[in-house]
């Protein structure tokens, strides 16, 4: 058993072969800047952000159409706070909301069951984004709408899954050597999801909690694995994780929602990543299928390399100059989960 | 009762509102005399400042707008190292607001400007169309007890104090919006009395900031940049309740970028900053204050992190809203 100076001596003095990791959780971003990881460790260990923000890869279409929504007669659209800054072709929520758009805030999609129910005069779009962390309680939502028989509430949704895109990542992108897997998605889908992957791409896949501690241990793991040669799916956040996931949630999200294409802002379509609504609760979906479309990244934005680990923000040539948190050119820079955004407010 | 468009006309519904209610609550020799301004006695340089206050809920767990309107104003003034001395208030109101309400929140006011030792010495009432809120603006005069305290006024090697927990009042007002049941209260407060002991006490203080809106981080910058410093602080240090630390993690929000109406920083030479720690520690709104860094040379600000990493901390941009996952 090593001690954390220990991990942390050995981490700082790493001379060996340059190693870049992939951490695709937007969460795991932030807490790399929190705790100050990336000054702990050498210089030839080097943490890259992946398409793990779901804001940051959410098409400028889904917010178009939100926008559409909110600016309708007597309809109201719930959103978490960070899609509030979204860029749409046109405008961000916020901005709709300026101009008469109908948009609130809300920290837990089952709030919206009470809202509907208070006033059915309204109504209410939930704007359902998220990963495979998020989408359980859209089922739990579906089965409050069901039970309570609600009709003035319905789902847009643009709910990615995260193992296509690490495949997507794997099949096209060479030079990332581990993947620093994330926490709690991890503790959903289980740490046997990242297997496939690992056989076929012989790549670190380390599942890792959001403490400092964690993040260096998972990033301890992952160099001694490279200096081993013997790549592995390592599962570091037990207490949460398990080899399964999380059954129940499964089931849930598995009778409400089915695997679909869907549009990455910045990557482009990627196969059966993406959940929507069944065929049979279509009537709770305010238009989110037969949305994907091509969209052209703005001129001289590199979020798609940013997302694909290809670049740092800092080496896009927009970043902090025309691209800020002020006035986003690329959706990396608007949540707070986002790297370039991260990256922005913390070098 | 609700307030309608007749309590605006300058009428006689209007007169009820100032002698039912102002009146009655702000109570003093000066505003009583109803005149169109009031004449004040004041003794060598003066701090002046104004401030409006918008805030929804108008009631919240630790305090309500009209609490707020008077700490806001004399926290203002006592930053510049004045006694907070008198007040202006001009309200505008909603129709459609409940009378009850305009009473509530006067009484608070006077209850807090009792506190602070100030009075409020004129104002004003608009009614307009809407659907029930209340405005405030409040407007006030300190006189000047220690001259010199001012953002740009920091020395390499001073240290920096802040007076308690963070994030107070942001996790209190954020719950109260959301629906998020906690006991998580305002830490709204005068900060007067702490500062007139720091000065009494004769601690020579370089700077003092209120942390109100953009949190900790935005006063840091700004006292980094206007001094030609850089800052450093410690993580480990800087006082959070566990409570709002919860609050914080599960919402995705950052401490160090939370609005806050009853702390303050004060930054003072190292030689009194033990001295000047227990001054701010015997007053009831300093319990908790803790030495958080030190002004360095060169520029911006550092966060040493709890595993001795560092981290640059910028100013807020935009609005810290609630993250997604």
């Amino acid at each position: 058993m090593k001690t954390l100076e220990q991990v942390k001596d050995e981490l700082k003095n790493y001379d060996g072969k340059p190693i870049k990791i992939m951490e695709v959780c937007g969460t795991h971003t932030g807490s790399i800047f929190k705790n100050g990881i990336r000054s702990l460790l050498s210089p030839k260990i080097q943490l890259i952000s992946g398409p793990g923000c779901p804001v940051c890869v959410t098409s400028s279409s889904y917010i178009d159409r939100l926008v559409e929504l909110s600016r309708l007669e007597k309809h109201c659209v719930l959103t978490f706070g960070d899609m509030m800054k979204v860029k749409g072709s046109e405008y961000s929520l916020t901005e709709a909301k300026a101009i008469g758009g109908n948009v609130q805030i809300l920290y837990s999609p089952l709030l919206a069951i009470q809202k509907a129910m208070d006033d059915q005069d309204t109504q209410y779009i939930f704007a359902a984004v998220g990963f495979e962390t998020t989408t359980p309680i859209y089922a739990l939502m579906m089965d409050e709408i069901l039970n309570k028989n609600i009709n003035n509430l319905k789902l847009l949704t643009s709910l990615k899954t995260i193992v296509p895109a690490l495949t997507f990542i794997c099949e096209n992108e060479e030079g990332i050597d581990a993947f620093l897997s994330p926490g709690h998605v991890s503790a959903v889908i289980g740490s046997n999801a990242y297997q496939t992957l690992r056989e076929q791409y012989k790549k670190p896949f380390v599942i890792a909690g959001f403490e400092g501690e964690h993040i260096l241990a998972a990033v301890y793991e992952i160099v001694s694995q490279i200096k081993s040669g013997d790549c592995q799916v390592k599962n570091m956040y037990p207490s949460v994780v398990t080899e399964d996931g999380n059954y129940k949630a499964q089931k849930l999200v598995d009778q409400y929602f089915e695997s679909t294409d869907d549009y990455w802002r910045g990557i482009g379509v990627i196969e059966g990543s993406a959940l929507s609504l069944r065929e049979q609760y279509r009537d709770y979906d305010a238009g989110s299928v037969g949305r994907i479309q091509e969209e052209k990244q703005p001129i001289g934005c590199r979020c798609t390399d940013v997302i694909l680990g290809r670049i740092q923000p800092i080496e896009c040539p927009l970043f902090k100059k025309v691209c800020s948190p002020l006035s986003a050119v690329g959706s990396c820079m608007v949540s707070s989960e986002g790297a370039c955004g991260i990256w922005y407010k913390n070098i | 009762m609700k307030i309608d468009m007749s309590y605006g006309s300058g009428g006689k519904q209007t007169g009820n509102l100032i002698n039912d209610i102002f009146l009655k609550h702000f109570d003093n020799k000066t505003l009583n005399k109803l005149e169109d301004a009031a004449v004040l006695n004041v003794s060598g340089n003066i701090a002046y400042t104004t401030d409006s206050f918008v805030v929804t809920p108008l009631f919240f767990r630790g305090g309500d707008i009209g609490k707020l309107a008077i700490c806001g104003t004399v926290n203002d003034l006592s930053m510049m190292g004045a006694v907070p001395k008198y007040l202006t208030a001009g309200f505008i109101i909603e129709e459609g607001a409940e009378i009850e309400t305009i009473d509530t929140i006067a009484q608070s006011m006077a209850q807090a400007a009792m506190e602070a030792g100030v009075k409020i010495v004129a104002g004003d009432t608009k009614v307009i169309e809407g659907k029930g809120g209340i405005y405030i603006n409040t407007s006030g005069i300190g006189e000047i007890i220690k001259p010199g305290i001012s953002i740009s006024n920091c020395h390499e090697g001073d240290v920096i104090i802040l007076s308690g927990y963070l994030g107070e009042h942001h996790a209190a007002i954020l719950s109260s919006r959301m629906g998020i049941e906690n006991s998580i209260a305002s830490d709204c407060a005068p900060l007067s009395s702490i500062v007139k002991s720091l000065i009494d006490e004769n601690i020579n203080v370089r700077c003092m900031r209120d942390v109100t809106r953009g949190g900790l981080a935005t006063v840091l910058n700004e006292a980094a940049e206007h001094s030609g410093c850089a800052i450093e602080i410690c993580e480990e240090d800087i006082p959070v309740s566990k409570e709002v630390q919860g609050f914080c993690d599960i919402l995705g929000l950052d401490p160090l970028y939370m609005a806050n109406e009853g702390k303050m920083i004060a930054v003072v030479p190292v030689q009194e900053a033990d001295k000047a720690l227990g001054i701010i520690r015997d007053n009831k709104y300093g319990k908790n204050a803790a030495v958080i860094g030190r002004m360095m040379g060169g520029k911006g600000v550092i966060l040493k992190t709890r595993l001795q990493g560092t981290r640059s901390i910028d100013v807020l941009y935009g609005e810290g809203l609630p993250r997604i996952c």
